[in-house]
């Protein structure tokens, strides 16, 4: 073996463990019995139920909108595009405090659009929703843009030529091709939903069963009971392994076929 | 290829080198966030070690202490987390060092008069979370203030804060109408808040404590530090701050 193979596989190894040794120590101090143990705690069993409710609707709507907007974006030319698709790529790249901060002076009770909005969102479940989409939908859009412009042309074109519309092309042709791809997105999405912390805590406060999330809950008791903080981090390690997992495994993209184009 | 494997290797001596080797000159303070500005000017005046100041929750901050962090000194908005520390043989012996008192802060033009109109109905408010002093200040004054009132008030609690700024900045954007906050608080928000005091029978005592890490890197800079804060450069900041002294 050459050295800078050896280089290679030291550089593997060093990434490996700093990456995956924070996630070992959670399970290595958490007892199955204490995961389970810390399902029965009502407050945690509060954030976890309002972390799927949430984070849910958060990737039904990115889905819902962000899908088409891909499209377009993956398959149309325009003035101005880059700048487009920067400016909504952007959130990728903002701190969560700066998403707060800007989620808090566009629609909270001050901000530009306070006098629609008023006080619906700031504090309230919808503004959890709103912050968890702010945060994630770039993960999708990204990913969806690069899964609709790597199809082959020309089996766009030989729907078109026999006939179907641009809806029914996008519908029955391209979005079952790009699905690999979007699955992979939205499992990016959903995982980064869950794990929202600053942006939901600046905006939409800590409340008990009603916006506070697992992260927030895993911060709360972090300093009265570290013992059930770490169980929770577990739990939530869990949950987000096997929302994945599952959504790869349902739209086919493979267990490991992470980010398939 | 060596000298690629030669320049990983001067970083990892350089990372290692920046970990351990601060016991010269540097304090590190973990305190309570209600101390920020004016532990902020006291540490810029401090003479003869750079102060590292670092703010959260006194809760959280206790609890990184007992997960095996060291800073070199603990000021915390309660007496009782730095005795705990000191039970647990993880700090020195504590001292009182300022007092303070609870209040509400409201926006310079809201309609809240009183302590009985935040259990009016439809009135929003952020207090601390139950682990937090300021939270447990909080839950004290609620209590005293008997089942009915105090249920009616807590039941219009929107949000639980992790620390006392988070309470402020949900006030301070028009989240809520209203939150239990100290007094210190909203001197330093110039004019944008405003103090409602409490009844004195409502009030509780407020005392902040401060006290050396056991295993304190800079032990002597870390001793100094906290004697100002008794009675010197800190002390005299804490007063223009509007803290008070210790009961």
């Amino acid at each position: 073996m050459s050295a800078f193979r050896l280089l290679l596989a030291a550089t593997l190894a060093v990434a490996l463990t700093f990456l995956t040794l924070p996630v070992v120590a959670i399970f290595v101090d958490t007892s199955p019995g204490d995961l389970i143990g810390s399902l029965g705690d009502g407050a945690a069993r509060d954030a976890l139920l309002l972390s799927l409710e949430t984070t849910a609707i958060a990737v039904a709507v990115i889905v819902a909108v962000g899908t088409p907007a891909a499209w377009l974006l993956a398959t149309r030319a325009f003035r101005g595009k880059a700048v487009v698709v920067t400016l909504v790529e952007l959130p990728l790249v903002l701190p969560p405090a700066v998403a707060g901060i800007g989620l808090l002076a566009s629609v909270g009770p001050q901000g530009i659009l306070g006098g629609v909005v008023g006080d619906s969102l700031v504090l309230q479940t919808a503004g959890v929703v709103v912050a968890l989409t702010f945060v994630a939908a770039p993960f999708y859009l990204r990913q969806a843009q690069a899964a609709f412009a790597s199809i082959d042309p020309a089996l766009l074109e030989a729907s078109r030529t026999l006939g179907a519309g641009e809806a029914r092309t996008f519908g029955r042709v391209a979005v079952p091709i790009a699905m690999p791809g979007l699955a992979a997105g939205l499992a990016l999405a959903w995982g980064r939903a869950l794990g929202e912390f600053g942006a939901t805590l600046m905006f939409a406060g800590s409340f008990r069963g009603v916006t506070q999330t697992v992260p927030l809950a895993i911060y709360d008791q972090f300093a009265t009971d570290f013992p059930a903080a770490l169980a929770l981090s577990a739990v939530l390690v869990c949950v987000s392994a096997a929302l994945l997992l599952s959504v790869k495994l349902v739209t086919g993209a493979g267990p490991l076929g992470v980010a398939a184009r | 290829m060596r000298r690629l494997a030669a320049a990983a290797l001067a970083m990892v001596v350089v990372a290692a080198g920046c970990g351990g080797g601060d016991d010269d000159g540097t304090v590190t303070v973990s305190a309570a966030a209600s101390l920020k500005t004016a532990l902020t000017e006291y540490g810029e005046s401090f003479d003869g070690a750079a102060v590292r100041l670092s703010f959260a929750g006194s809760d959280e901050l206790a609890a990184q202490i007992r997960k095996g962090v060291r800073p070199d000194v603990f000021a915390a908005a309660n007496t009782k987390l730095p005795d705990a520390l000191y039970d647990e043989g993880l700090v020195e012996k504590p001292v009182a060092f300022a007092g303070n008192r609870l209040v509400i802060a409201v926006p310079a033009r809201s309609d809240i008069r009183t302590v009985d109109d935040l259990a009016r109905r439809g009135v929003k408010l952020a207090i601390g979370s139950a682990s937090v002093p300021v939270g447990e200040y909080t839950r004290t004054v609620v209590a005293r203030l008997g089942a009915a009132r105090g249920d009616a008030i807590l039941a219009n609690v929107r949000s639980e804060e992790p620390d006392v700024k988070g309470v402020v900045g949900k006030v301070d954007q028009g989240a809520v109408d209203a939150g239990f906050v100290y007094v210190t608080d909203v001197v330093a928000t110039d004019g944008k808040l405003r103090v409602i005091e409490l009844p004195a029978r409502l009030q509780p005592t407020v005392a902040y404590g401060v006290a050396v890490v056991k295993g304190a890197h800079n032990p002597e800079a870390a001793d100094r530090f906290v004697d100002g804060l008794v009675a010197g450069d800190g002390a005299r900041i804490l007063r223009d701050a509007g803290f008070e002294k210790p009961r």
